[in-house]
């Protein structure tokens, strides 16, 4: 059991990657791609937990009280922030490609093929 | 190359990568069993020398805020690029203004989904002022209230009021909201090299631990990243919404 959390997110990585290649709309592989991404932040919450830590904020505990580690889950709030940038820009990319191909499939953006 | 022969590539390049990412992911330190040297010190002192109570912030805004001044420009420059892709085109123009009466209702739109938008504008105002000034308290800071208050344009527009949501949120203001807000994350690091000595190093008071006003730049870099992040998001949803909705034409259609 104390692999799951990494084999979580190996999985969605390929899982998000097989979304990418197989993809028949440009929506959908942006999409996949954010399910690759969101490996990374189970990856890197795996790594800062340790047992019977609690949250890092001390608020309501005791300030000797045993926490996970704060520094990934910054991390994290930088590779989610990231990632919506990516996705925005993305985004704005399929938009353009539609208008210049009338078409969301990848197989239709004929400028990118040769 | 074809579907086919992209999946049978695909297929042999995973499960090669596959292999290779569980073994690298396998010589990690066991699930729980935590070996970072920098997460028990932050832990253990965070609190004594930061006077905030989620050390989450104090690292992004204070411990760590070198780094979050570039993740903030890069949203910034990424807002940047999203205006740029998706600028008027030669072939396209603008659709003659519509009068109030006959405004594009967002289609589908039932009675009940626009009262509802409606109502909980002034909740996403509260929650995101909240969650942007209470970041060195309990969690959340500028980055995550930043978006709940860009999400409260976004409920005008729900609520079927595409123009006045420009009303609500004109452009020029959002764009300096999001500069200033950019601008002040920077101006808390002069601040730092003046009257501290080094960039971006605390030079404010620290306050009393658990009280609103603690944490030193703290709060006020969060109120800049809040202003930045919810400017950023309004001018990328009304990129987007520009195109749905008021822009025409494009080769195609």
């Amino acid at each position: 059991m104390n692999f799951l959390p990494f084999a979580i997110a190996a999985w969605l990585f390929l899982i998000g990657l097989y979304g990418v290649v197989s993809s028949r709309n440009l929506i959908h592989a942006i999409l996949s791609l954010t399910v690759v991404q969101s490996a990374t932040y189970v990856v890197l919450l795996g790594i800062g937990y340790s047992k019977g830590g609690q949250a890092p904020i001390f608020a309501d505990i005791a300030q000797t009280s045993k926490a996970v580690d704060p520094v990934v889950q910054v991390l994290v709030l930088t590779d989610i922030v990231i990632g919506a940038t990516v996705t925005a820009m993305l985004l704005a990319l399929a938009v353009q490609a539609h208008k210049r191909f009338g078409s969301l499939d990848p197989q239709d953006l004929r400028a990118l093929q040769d | 190359m074809s579907r086919k022969a992209r999946l049978v590539l695909f297929a042999v390049a995973a499960a090669g990568f596959g292999v290779v990412l569980v073994y690298g992911l396998a010589g990690l330190p066991a699930f729980g069993d935590y070996k970072g040297v920098y997460g028990n010190v932050i832990n253990g002192l965070g609190v004594t020398v930061r006077h905030a109570t989620d050390l989450v912030t104090a690292l992004n805004f204070d411990i760590r805020a070198f780094d979050t001044l570039g993740e903030e420009f890069i949203l910034f420059a990424s807002v940047l690029g999203v205006v740029l892709i998706l600028r008027e085109m030669r072939e396209e123009q603008q659709r003659p203004a519509q009068e109030e009466s006959e405004e594009h209702t967002f289609s589908g739109a039932s009675e009940a989904l626009r009262a509802l938008s409606l109502g909980v504008i002034p909740g996403l105002l509260v929650i995101g002022v909240y969650i942007v000034v209470h970041g060195q308290l309990t969690p959340g800071g500028g980055f995550q209230g930043g978006v709940i208050l860009a999400a409260g344009p976004l409920a005008v527009f729900l609520a079927g009021r595409y123009l006045r949501m420009k009303i609500v949120a004109p452009h020029t203001l959002v764009e300096i909201g999001e500069a200033a807000g950019a601008a002040g994350y920077v101006l808390v690091g002069f601040g730092g090299l003046v009257f501290a000595g080094v960039f971006l190093k605390n030079f404010l008071p620290l306050g009393a631990t658990g009280h609103l006003l603690s944490g030193g730049q703290l709060a006020v870099a969060s109120v800049a990243v809040g202003l930045e992040v919810s400017g950023a998001f309004v001018i990328a949803f009304s990129e987007f919404l520009d195109q749905a909705i008021a822009v025409r034409g494009g080769p195609e259609s």
